[in-house]
């Protein structure tokens, strides 16, 4: 589980390019939208194809994303019970 | 009809122009067939949090209009119009890659949405809140040509007082390979010094983003009056030398009044006779400079040409460095730009001291 979040925190920075922000500044717990990481609904939509392309998990509704991209850890969570590769 | 000014400019190309304070004071050569801009820290205008989508094309244009607008004592303007030959292709080549790489699925939106031609005016409008006239002209080797002369016919006619118009361009990997395939790019490296002297085929590829605050006011710190600008896709039958004649009796001057002649040269051995031409032509009693040994070529080169010219008739000095002959005139009052690129898009834009 460590190293899934790990490689999680950075795809995130690699792929939304956080340019201010490194890997270990990003907390397991922190919020990833709004007041946390501060991304928005188009990070949402990068996330919802890294998921798709990286573990296999289809994100039909997008508002499913809200609850799934709190956090690392809840999205490190969901990732683990629902990954298809 | 109100006269149009160049009240401030600000540039990025392959020298450190970056900097309104000085003009070419160190110039930067380089020995290559492609060169690259240099990159002010784009953090000082730009946040990390804005910046972190845009490509090196939308990083230029918008720090080059800001540059441009703190240089007018400006918080927005009433239009953005911006000229570009390719638009963002690193965000587009980056989208394209991605729908051949993963068998047209797992398509991202930012590449996407970041690959658009007017990105860059779009951007520029976003951090200004400017919500007024917003154009991007695409045409080829005129797009910043078109860009100034939509400029000038708004502020002619009074419809807006302060507009900002640019040129950019980026360069990316691929769409290079293609021009080097074609033999668009020399196939040779070439000392920047050396440029006109190779004698070879293709041009030295580059990128920039030169922007203006034009406007119907002129203030004391104006570089320069826009008094024409013509643009022709092609020439037909006539020649240059009848097509400058032409554009200059338009305008009620003869070649005897024209200062300095400021030419496109990029050292493609092809093409170079339209510049070759004038140069040993009609103007060969005039004063002649060139520049794209210092920003090699791109689409809206002719804009880093606008900033040399804007430069030469506000400072009244002229870098030894872009000096085509030894004529001197006893000051620049009048300064004519021709450019074309590969026998077409060609144009003429005259600059007047204010």
């Amino acid at each position: 589980m460590e190293d899934l979040k790990q490689e999680l925190k950075e795809n995130i920075v690699e792929q939304l390019n956080l340019e201010d922000i490194a890997v270990e500044d990003i907390d397991d717990n922190d919020m990833l939208f709004g007041d946390g990481l501060g991304l928005d609904s188009i990070d949402a939509l990068e996330l919802i194809v890294m998921l798709d392309k990286n573990y296999g998990i289809k994100l039909t509704d997008p508002k499913e994303g809200r609850a799934i991209f709190e956090s690392i850890n809840v999205m490190a969570k969901y990732i683990f019970e629902n990954r298809t590769k | 009809m109100k006269p149009v000014y160049i009240n401030s400019l600000g540039s990025i190309s392959c020298q450190k122009t970056f900097d309104n304070s000085s003009f070419l004071d160190e110039i930067i050569s380089y020995e290559d067939h492609i060169i690259l801009a240099v990159d002010p820290n784009y953090k000082d205008y730009i946040s990390p949090a804005n910046s972190r989508r845009m490509a090196k094309g939308v990083k230029m244009g918008v720090v080059a209009s800001k540059i441009a607008l703190n240089e007018a004592n400006l918080e927005t303007v009433d239009a953005i119009i911006t000229g570009t030959g390719m638009g963002c292709l690193k965000d587009s080549e980056k989208f394209l890659s991605a729908i051949i790489n993963n068998d047209e699925q797992f398509l991202t939106p930012t590449s996407f949405i970041q690959s658009t031609h007017n990105t860059v005016g779009g951007q520029i409008a976003l951090g200004l809140q400017c919500k007024g006239y917003n154009f991007t002209y695409v045409h080829a080797s005129i797009s910043f040509e078109s860009a100034v002369l939509d400029a000038k016919l708004m502020l002619e006619n009074n419809e807006a007082n302060t507009i900002l118009v640019g040129g950019v361009d980026e360069i990316e990997d691929y769409t290079c390979s293609l021009h080097k395939l074609v033999n668009h790019i020399k196939k040779e490296k070439v000392n920047s010094t050396d440029l006109l002297r190779s004698k070879t085929e293709g041009a030295v590829f580059s990128e920039g983003a030169n922007f203006f605050v034009l406007s119907n006011l002129k203030q004391e710190s104006s570089y320069a009056q826009i008094v024409e600008i013509r643009t022709y896709n092609t020439l037909g039958n006539t020649s240059i030398t009848d097509t400058a004649s032409a554009f200059l009796k338009e305008n009620n001057l003869n070649t005897e009044v024209i200062d300095l002649l400021i030419l496109g040269n990029n050292g493609d051995v092809r093409y170079d006779g339209f510049y070759n031409e004038l140069s040993a032509g009609i103007f060969k009693n005039t004063q002649q400079v060139y520049y794209k040994h210092l920003c090699g070529e791109f689409n809206t080169a002719s804009s880093f040409g606008v900033w040399l010219a804007s430069k030469i008739l506000k400072t009244q000095k002229l870098p030894e460095q872009v000096k085509l002959n030894n004529i001197q005139p006893s000051n620049y009052k009048t300064v004519l730009l021709y450019n074309q690129y590969r026998g077409e898009n060609h144009s003429f834009t005259l600059l007047r001291r204010c």
